[in-house]
C-alpha cells in the first residue's frame, strides 16, 4: 500500500484510525512532490514548512478527536488562489513574489476543514491558456508523456494529480481550466455551477465565466473537497445562497432511468472518430447501467468559441488594469513619467497570451464597437443558456468529448493562438451559461487519456458527481497512474 | 422673464444654456463597495482596506445604505426610482484609480426623470429637470507637495459613495444656477444623505455651459467647467465662461467641446482636455455585481422614513404662519434653521412673524458675524423667546431689545438679567413720562408754538426729544399718545 495511491476517503480513515500521521502523510507527498517536481515543473512554489506546520495541527485536532473527513488531507493550491503569507504569482512575471496578506475564500474553508497545504500549482499565466505554455515559471509537463502538455490552465493541478504528488488540488475553469487538463491528465474534474463556489480572493481572468472547482482521480474525491469549498460568500456578490448538499452522500451508483443527452453537434464536424468512439464506448457503459440516451441538440453550440473570445478578454482587458505597477506587482526600474511607469511595468510583466487578449479586449469595448462584438456575444450567449435549457427539459445530463484531442506536444501550437483556442470547443459551452460540468477519464488513445464530459442543469453538481461515481464504479480508467509514477 | 447676456462690443443679446453636475458624497459610515470607514481627515491610507485597493482576488459588496440614500433623494425630486439599475465598469488608468475602473452607474442609473422648483431672486418660481441621479465610487487623491520627486497617492478616499445628480440644461443664467444648486444642496441636508461640506468636497460640482444667440433653437457647443467648490465660484466661473465664449463666437471663433479647470485664485477657466483628447472609457456592465433590484415594498418603506421636504415646509409656514413665500423660502434652507425658527414659535405660542423676524434678521447677523451655524447659535430658541416675550409684553423696545440680545449672545445671560443689570426696561409708567414730556416742553417754547400754530411736522421731534430724554425707555406708543395730548395743551 502505498499512501499516495489511496483515495481521499480511504486516507481520512487511516488518518482517523491512526495508521499514518497527518505529518507522515505530509511527509510522503512532501517528498514526492521534491522527488518528481524538478521535471513535471507542475508546482510554482512548494511549502514543505507550511505542510508540516499544517499538519502538525490536523494530528493534534485528530489526537483530540476532533477531526473531520478532510483533516490532515495534503492538497494543491492553483496559483491563481491568494494565499497570506505564500506568495501567489498567478504565474505571471507581474506577481513574481507578490504575497496577498489575505486567504481566498476557497483556501480560508479548506484550511478550516484541517487540509495541508502542499504547494501552489504552475498555470497558464492568469489563466490564460489551454496548454500550460503561457506560464513565466515555465511549461508544466504531462506526467504521462513529459513531452506533452497537461492542458490548462489548471495544467499545474492537473500534472500534481496525474503523478500523484498531491491527492487533489484546486482549479479554476473559465472557459475549460479544471475539464480539459482534467481529461488531458485522465483525471477527474468538477467545475461547479457559477456562483457554487466563492471567486472572493481568486485572481480574475473573466469575473462572469471564472468558477473554482477541484481535480482529483475520483468523482468521489471531488464531492468530498467540494461541499467544503462551495456555499454563500458575503465578500462574493456573484455568489449564490443555495444550501450545499452533502455530496459525498449522495453519490448513489445507479443511474436506472436516467436519461442521458448526446448533444448531437458535439460530434460534429472535427471530432476524432477514435475519440469519438471512446465517449460512446462509455455512453454503453451507463446503458448498460439502465441509463436511457437520448438525441438532443445545441445548434448554435459552434458559436460558442467565438463568443467566449469576445467576453473573455473584454473581461480581462478591464480586470488586469489594476496590474499597473503602482501599488504593488512588477514595477519597472528608473520610470521616466506615470506613462513610462505603466507602459514599462505593464510591458514587462506581462506575457505575450495575455497581452493579446488584453488588447483585443480594449479594442472590442472601444466605443462603437461594443455594440458590434461585446452586446452581441452577450446576446448569443443568451441563446446558448436558452438551447441548454432546453436540451434539460429531454434531459437530466448532457454529455460529450472534454476535448478534442489527447495531449499535445509541447510548443506544438505556440504560434497559432486560434488552433489552441478550439481546444476549448466542448468546454467553454458550460461556462458561458454557468452551468456545472466535469471531465472523468474515459479511456486512453495511443497511450494518452481522454475525458467524458457531463454537464449538468445549475446546481445539480450532486448529480454529476454521482453520474460521474456510477461511472467509476464500472471502470477502472480513473485509477491509473503513469506508469513512473505508480 | 428670461435673462440675457449683452454682448459689450456689438450689443448683441445671448441666451446662456447651462446644466449641473453635481456629486453628492453620501453619508454613509462605510465604502459603497467595502467596510472602510468614510470619514474625512483621517492620515493618508488609514481608510483603505484591500478592497480600496484593489487588490489581485478582492470584490465589491455593495453598501445598501447608499442604495437607501439614492432613493430617497430619487422620491424627494419625484424621480423614477429604477427598480433594476445596472453598475458599469469606466475605464481607464490613474494612479488614484486603484482597480484601473471607476465603478458608476452607466445605461442604466438608480434615479431618473425628476425636478425640482427653484425660487428665483424676483419671486418667480422655476422648475429644473433632473435627467439622472446614479451611484458611483470616488476615486483617491493624488499627493504632490512634500514628497520630493515622488508623488503620493491617499486612498481613503476611494470607494467614498457618490451620488452624481444631473440636471436637464434648464438653466438660463449663473443665479439660476446658484439657485438650483443651493436647492440641491438643502435637499441632500434635509434628507440626511450628504453633509454638504463642499470644503472638504463632499458636495461638488461640474457645470456644462454653452451660449447661443437668442432666438437660435440649436444649443451652442458646450465647456465643462470642473472643480468648482463654492456657491461663489459656480456663479464667477459660468460668469468667466460666457463672457469667453461670447467673445470668442464674435471674433469668428469656435467653442470647442472641452474640460475646463477653473482657477478660483485668478479667476478663470482653461483647458483641460478636448473631445478628442478624452479617455474612451470603455463602459461595460460589472460582472462582480449583479444587476441592483430595488423593490417595491424598500422604495414604500424610504417613502415612509422621508422627512418633511424644503418645500412642503415651506408652504406650511405660508399657510400656517403666515409668512411671506420669500420668509418661508429662507427659514427652510436648511432644515436647522426651520427647526431653529420653529422651535422659537413654539415657545412664544404664536406671533411667526415677530419670531420669523427675529431668526431671519439679528439672529442670523449675528452667526454671520461670528461665523457659526445656527446649531451653535449662542442664543436658543427657549433664551430668544425670553426677550421676545418682554417686546410683546412692552418691558423692552424693539430698539432697545437688538441691544440685549448682543448682551445675552455675547454674556450667555438671560434676557430679564441683561435688561435688570442694564436698567433698559420701558418706561410704561405715565406719571413718569409725563414728566419727562412735560420738561421737553418746557424747554421747547418756539417749537411748541410752532406746532400749536399747524405745523405738524414738529411732533416728530417732540418724539425724539422725548425719547432721548427718557434714554431710549420711553414706550413708543405711549409716549405719542401722551405728547398729542400735552402738546394740545
Amino acid at each position: 500500500m502505498s499512501l499516495h495511491t489511496l483515495s481521499i476517503a480511504e486516507l481520512a480513515s487511516g488518518l482517523q484510525q491512526k495508521q499514518f500521521s497527518a505529518t507522515e502523510l505530509a511527509r510522503h507527498f512532501i517528498a514526492r512532490g521534491e522527488a518528481h517536481n524538478g521535471l513535471l515543473n507542475a508546482y510554482i512554489t512548494l511549502t514543505p514548512e507550511r505542510a508540516l506546520a499544517d499538519a502538525a495541527l490536523a494530528d493534534a485536532r485528530l489526537a483530540r478527536g476532533e477531526g473531520g473527513v478532510l483533516t490532515g488531507i495534503p492538497l494543491a493550491q492553483k496559483d491563481i488562489f491568494c494565499t497570506d503569507g505564500i506568495r501567489t504569482t498567478c504565474a505571471s512575471r507581474m506577481l513574481d513574489g507578490f504575497v496577498a496578506p489575505y486567504d481566498a475564500t476557497v483556501v480560508e474553508r479548506l484550511a478550516a476543514a484541517g487540509t495541508v497545504l502542499l504547494g501552489k500549482t504552475n498555470m497558464d499565466e492568469f489563466a490564460m491558456g489551454s496548454s500550460n505554455e503561457t506560464s513565466y515559471y515555465g511549461p508544466v509537463r504531462n506526467p504521462w508523456d513529459t513531452a506533452r502538455v497537461p492542458g490548462g490552465s489548471s495544467g499545474g493541478s492537473a500534472a500534481v494529480v496525474a503523478a500523484r504528488l498531491a491527492p487533489v488540488a484546486t482549479g479554476t475553469d473559465t472557459g475549460g481550466s479544471i475539464r480539459q487538463p482534467a481529461a488531458l491528465t485522465g483525471i477527474s474534474g468538477i467545475k461547479p455551477t457559477y456562483g457554487r463556489v466563492s471567486r472572493y480572493g481568486m485572481i480574475a481572468f473573466a469575473s462572469s465565466l471564472d468558477q473554482a472547482g477541484i481535480m482529483a482521480p475520483s468523482a468521489e474525491d471531488c464531492a468530498l473537497l467540494l461541499e467544503v469549498m462551495s456555499g454563500f460568500d458575503p465578500r462574493d456578490s456573484t455568489s449564490v445562497d443555495v444550501p450545499v448538499p452533502a455530496y459525498s452522500k449522495q453519490l448513489t451508483p445507479s443511474v436506472q432511468g436516467l436519461r442521458i443527452g448526446v448533444v448531437r453537434e458535439f460530434f460534429e464536424g472535427g471530432l476524432d472518430a477514435a475519440n469519438a468512439a471512446l465517449v460512446k464506448a462509455a455512453l454503453q457503459v451507463y446503458v448498460d447501467q439502465g441509463a436511457v440516451l437520448v438525441d438532443v441538440s445545441c445548434p448554435n453550440m459552434g458559436l460558442s468559441v467565438p463568443t467566449y473570445y469576445v467576453v473573455a478578454p473584454a473581461e480581462c482587458s478591464s480586470n488586469l488594469s489594476r496590474f499597473d505597477g503602482v501599488r504593488f506587482g512588477h514595477r519597472c526600474e528608473q520610470p521616466k513619467d506615470l506613462m513610462d511607469l505603466y507602459k514599462r511595468s505593464r510591458g514587462e510583466g506581462f506575457g505575450a497570451e495575455v497581452k493579446r487578449r488584453i488588447m483585443t479586449g480594449t479594442y472590442l469595448l472601444s466605443a462603437g464597437y461594443y455594440d458590434a462584438y461585446y452586446l452581441k456575444a452577450q446576446q448569443v450567449r443568451q441563446l446558448i443558456s436558452r438551447e441548454f435549457a432546453a436540451a434539460f427539459t429531454q434531459a437530466d445530463v448532457l454529455v460529450g468529448p472534454t476535448s478534442p484531442t489527447p495531449a499535445f506536444p509541447l510548443g506544438n501550437q505556440g504560434d497559432d493562438p486560434i488552433t489552441m483556442y478550439l481546444n476549448d470547443i466542448y468546454t467553454i459551452g458550460a461556462n458561458l451559461a454557468g452551468l456545472p460540468a466535469m471531465s472523468i477519464p474515459c479511456g486512453f488513445l495511443q497511450g494518452l487519456p481522454l475525458g467524458l464530459q457531463l454537464i449538468g442543469p445549475h446546481f445539480t453538481e450532486s448529480r454529476l458527481l454521482a453520474t460521474a461515481h456510477a461511472y467509476q464504479q464500472a471502470t477502472d480508467w480513473h485509477r491509473r497512474v503513469p506508469a513512473a509514477y505508480v | 422673464m428670461a435673462e440675457y447676456v449683452k454682448s459689450a462690443t456689438t450689443g448683441r443679446d445671448w441666451e446662456v444654456v447651462i446644466g449641473l453636475e453635481i456629486h453628492a458624497q453620501l453619508a454613509t459610515r462605510t465604502k459603497i463597495f467595502s467596510g472602510s470607514p468614510t470619514a474625512y481627515g483621517a492620515p493618508p491610507n488609514s481608510q483603505a482596506n484591500l478592497v480600496d485597493l484593489g487588490y489581485p482576488g478582492v470584490l465589491p459588496v455593495l453598501n445598501a445604505e447608499a442604495v437607501r440614500m439614492a432613493i430617497r433623494f430619487g422620491l424627494a425630486t419625484g424621480s423614477t426610482v429604477a427598480r433594476r439599475s445596472v453598475f458599469a465598469r469606466k475605464n481607464y488608468f490613474y494612479p488614484d484609480l486603484p482597480k484601473g475602473y471607476q465603478i458608476s452607474q452607466y445605461e442604466k442609473p438608480v434615479v431618473e426623470h425628476g425636478s425640482i422648483d427653484v425660487l428665483l431672486d424676483d419671486g418667480v418660481i422655476k422648475t429644473i429637470g433632473i435627467t439622472r441621479a446614479h451611484l458611483e465610487e470616488d476615486a483617491g487623491k493624488s499627493m504632490h507637495e512634500g514628497l520630493g520627486a515622488f508623488s503620493g497617492i491617499d486612498l481613503n478616499r476611494a470607494g467614498t459613495p457618490l451620488l452624481e445628480i444631473v440636471s436637464e440644461p434648464d438653466m438660463r443664467s449663473a443665479k439660476e444656477a446658484v439657485a438650483y444648486l443651493k436647492k440641491i444642496h438643502t435637499l441632500v441636508r434635509y434628507l440626511e444623505i450628504c453633509d454638504g461640506n463642499m470644503q472638504e468636497g463632499s458636495f461638488r460640482c461640474d457645470a456644462n455651459v454653452s451660449v447661443r444667440p437668442v432666438g437660435q433653437e440649436k444649443l451652442g457647443t458646450r465647456a465643462e467647467l470642473k472643480n468648482i467648490n463654492s456657491f461663489r465660484f459656480v456663479e464667477k466661473a459660468i460668469h468667466f465662461e460666457v463672457a469667453r465664449q461670447i467673445e470668442l463666437l464674435e471674433s469668428g471663433g469656435k467653442v470647442v467641446q472641452e474640460t475646463r479647470l477653473y482657477d478660483s485664485a485668478r479667476d478663470e477657466t482653461r483647458s483641460m482636455r478636448s473631445k478628442e483628447e478624452a479617455n474612451d472609457y470603455r463602459y461595460f456592465p460589472d460582472p462582480d455585481l449583479l444587476p441592483l433590484v430595488i423593490s417595491d415594498a424598500e422604495v414604500e418603506a424610504v417613502r415612509a422614513s422621508l422627512p418633511e421636504l424644503p418645500d412642503e415646509k415651506a408652504a406650511r409656514f405660508c399657510r400656517d404662519h403666515g409668512l411671506s413665500v420669500y420668509d418661508a423660502g429662507v427659514l427652510t434652507s436648511s432644515r436647522e434653521l426651520a427647526a431653529y425658527y420653529e422651535a422659537v414659535v413654539v415657545a412664544a405660542g404664536g406671533e411667526p412673524k415677530l419670531c420669523a423676524n427675529w431668526v431671519m434678521g439679528e439672529i442670523a447677523g449675528l452667526l454671520n458675524r461670528d461665523n457659526l451655524e445656527i446649531t451653535a447659535a449662542r442664543v436658543d430658541a427657549t433664551a430668544l423667546v425670553g426677550l421676545l416675550r418682554r417686546i410683546i409684553d412692552n418691558t423692552v423696545s424693539n430698539k432697545l431689545a437688538k441691544e440685549v440680545l448682543l448682551a445675552m449672545w455675547d454674556e450667555g445671560r438671560s434676557a430679564d438679567a441683561v435688561i435688570e443689570a442694564k436698567g433698559l426696561k420701558q418706561i410704561t409708567d405715565s406719571g413718569a413720562l409725563e414728566a419727562v414730556i412735560r420738561q421737553v416742553i418746557e424747554a421747547n417754547p418756539e417749537q411748541v408754538a410752532g406746532y400749536r400754530g399747524g405745523k405738524d411736522k414738529l411732533f416728530g421731534f417732540f418724539v425724539g426729544q422725548a425719547m432721548k430724554a427718557s434714554g431710549g425707555k420711553a414706550n413708543p406708543g405711549q409716549l405719542n399718545d401722551l405728547l398729542k395730548r400735552l402738546l394740545a395743551g
